[in-house]
This record gives C-alpha cells, sequence and structure tokens, in this order.
C-alpha cells in the first residue's frame, strides 16, 4: 500500500474518532437537559395545578371585601356624616383623607377635621384603650394605652381588684324585696294604713 | 499522485480542525444549557412548594365571607341603634 492511501485512511480515521467522541458528548448532554426539563415540566404542571382556583378565590375575597367597604362607609357616613366621617377616618390612618371614600367622590374635597380635638379627655383615655381607635391616632399623649396581644387584661385592670385575681365564685348579690331572707329595713308600719300627717294650721 | 497528496493534507490540515471546532462548539452550548435546566427545574420546584399555601386561600374567603356577614349584622343592628346624622 501505499504512502498516500495510509495517510488517507489515518485521516479518516481520526475525522470519525473526533466525530464520534464530541457526537456522544453531545448526546449525554442532551439526555441531561431532558432529564432536567421533564422535572421542571412537572414542577410547572403542579404550579399550575396550584394555581388554578386562585383568580375564583382572589376575585370572591375582593368581592366579599368590596361590599365590606361599601357597607362600612355607607354606615360611616349616614350615622357620622360625611365630613366628620372624613375627618375620624383620617384620624386613624393620617392623609387618608386626600384619596376619599370610594362611593363619595365629593369626599375628597373635604378638609378633615381634627376629631381629636373635639372630644374630651375622657373620651380620648377611653379611645386609647381600644386599638386604633380613630381619635386616639392623633392624641399628643402617646399611643394607645392597650395591649394588643393581651387586651382583656389591659381592660381588666380598669375594674377592682378582686375581679382581677378570678376568684371561683364572687360574693352573691343580695336578695331584695318583700320576701327577702334578710329584711333591710325593719318597718312595723308595712302593710298598715298610711298615718296621716297633722293637718297644717 | 501529487494531487491524492495536496488532499490528505488539506483533510489533516483542513477539514479535521474544521471538524473539531464545529464539534467542540456544538458541545460547548450542548453543556452550557445543562445547568441552566437544572436551575429552573429546581426554581420550577420551589414555586410550586411555595403554592402549597395556596389552598389556604380557600379559608380565607371563608373567614372573608363569614366576616364580611358578622360586620354587616353590626351595621344592621348599629343603623337601628344609632340615629341618623341628619
Amino acid at each position: 500500500m501505499e504512502a498516500a492511501g495510509v495517510i488517507t485512511i489515518l485521516a479518516v480515521v481520526l475525522i470519525v474518532l473526533a466525530l464520534v467522541y464530541y457526537l456522544v458528548s453531545v448526546i449525554v448532554a442532551l439526555r441531561k437537559i431532558t432529564a432536567g426539563l421533564d422535572k421542571a415540566i412537572a414542577s410547572v404542571g403542579e404550579i399550575v395545578e396550584k394555581s388554578a382556583p386562585v383568580n375564583n378565590v382572589v376575585t370572591t375575597i375582593n368581592e366579599q371585601l368590596d361590599a365590606g367597604v361599601d357597607l362600612l362607609e355607607g354606615l360611616l357616613v349616614k350615622k357620622a356624616g360625611l365630613t366628620d366621617a372624613v375627618g375620624l377616618v383620617d384620624g386613624l390612618y393620617p392623609g387618608s383623607a386626600a384619596a376619599g371614600f370610594r362611593n363619595f367622590p365629593e369626599s375628597t374635597k373635604i378638609e378633615a377635621p381634627r376629631i381629636g380635638e373635639v372630644y374630651t379627655k375622657g373620651t380620648l383615655t377611653l379611645a386609647r384603650l381600644g386599638r386604633e381607635a380613630p381619635i386616639a391616632a392623633g392624641n399628643p399623649a402617646g399611643p394607645a394605652l392597650r395591649d394588643v396581644e393581651r387586651g382583656s387584661l389591659a381592660a381588666r385592670q380598669l375594674y377592682p381588684e378582686i375581679r382581677q385575681t378570678r376568684p371561683e365564685s364572687l360574693p352573691r348579690s343580695p336578695v331584695i324585696g318583700t320576701d327577702a331572707p334578710e329584711q333591710y329595713e325593719q318597718r312595723e308600719d308595712i302593710g298598715k294604713p298610711r298615718k296621716r300627717l297633722p293637718a297644717s294650721r | 499522485m501529487t494531487l491524492w497528496w495536496i488532499g490528505n493534507v488539506a483533510l489533516l490540515a483542513v477539514v479535521l480542525p474544521v471538524v473539531v471546532y464545529l464539534l467542540h462548539g456544538v458541545l460547548g452550548a450542548a453543556k452550557a444549557i445543562v445547568p441552566s435546566v437544572e436551575e429552573i427545574a429546581k426554581t420550577a420546584a420551589a414555586g410550586s412548594k411555595d403554592l402549597d399555601a395556596a389552598a389556604l386561600l380557600l379559608t380565607t374567603q371563608e373567614q372573608a365571607t363569614q366576616t364580611i356577614a358578622v360586620a354587616a349584622n353590626y351595621g344592621g343592628s348599629l343603623d337601628v341603634i344609632l340615629d341618623d346624622t341628619q
């Protein structure tokens, strides 16, 4: 065999070997890609399945909340009047008066009254016991007194000490009436004709 | 015979390097896709896991409905108890 033929065969073998090596490597990489895509598609399917009802549920929740907002806004405006209602909401969420009420477009043009300046100190104190009470929000004396996590304890401390100890039973209230076992006012003239007072002269 | 040698030289000096270069590029591109696909799979799995709480939206929906119903009842009572502003 001539030398040129040997070189040709050698060159062809080298090209074939290169083709085999690289193509097998590409096949291995493509198999990894296929496996990864299978995992991704499975997860994407789960996402689609889990998020399918979200739209309807969120729409329903929004409808319910819209109805609640309409109800509360309408009731507040009906009972407090539009101006005071804007003032109450602005006291609760300072600056929100600019947004106004959704169903009352004219409320955006109302200058919100400072409700906290109108009420007495006692009213403000009571309001500060409540969480986010409207008239407490703008109170310069500080935030609401009520402990959000132990709100009932804070309210209970307003009562006399005996109730705070949570006794199993409190003293019973006295029985009152004509047939009560203890008559607090022993009078002999009960049931008898009324005494006549001496006539004035 | 001379042409044969020229062909051999061309085969070894031109065709083989070109084939190797092109196949190397294809292999590099294929290998570069693998980590991206694995990352996509991980992200999709994490997204799917995050949506496990989506089922709780049904509870939220129920609670919102009940809350609004209670608020409506309170509102109705307040409407009766409190005088209107006008």
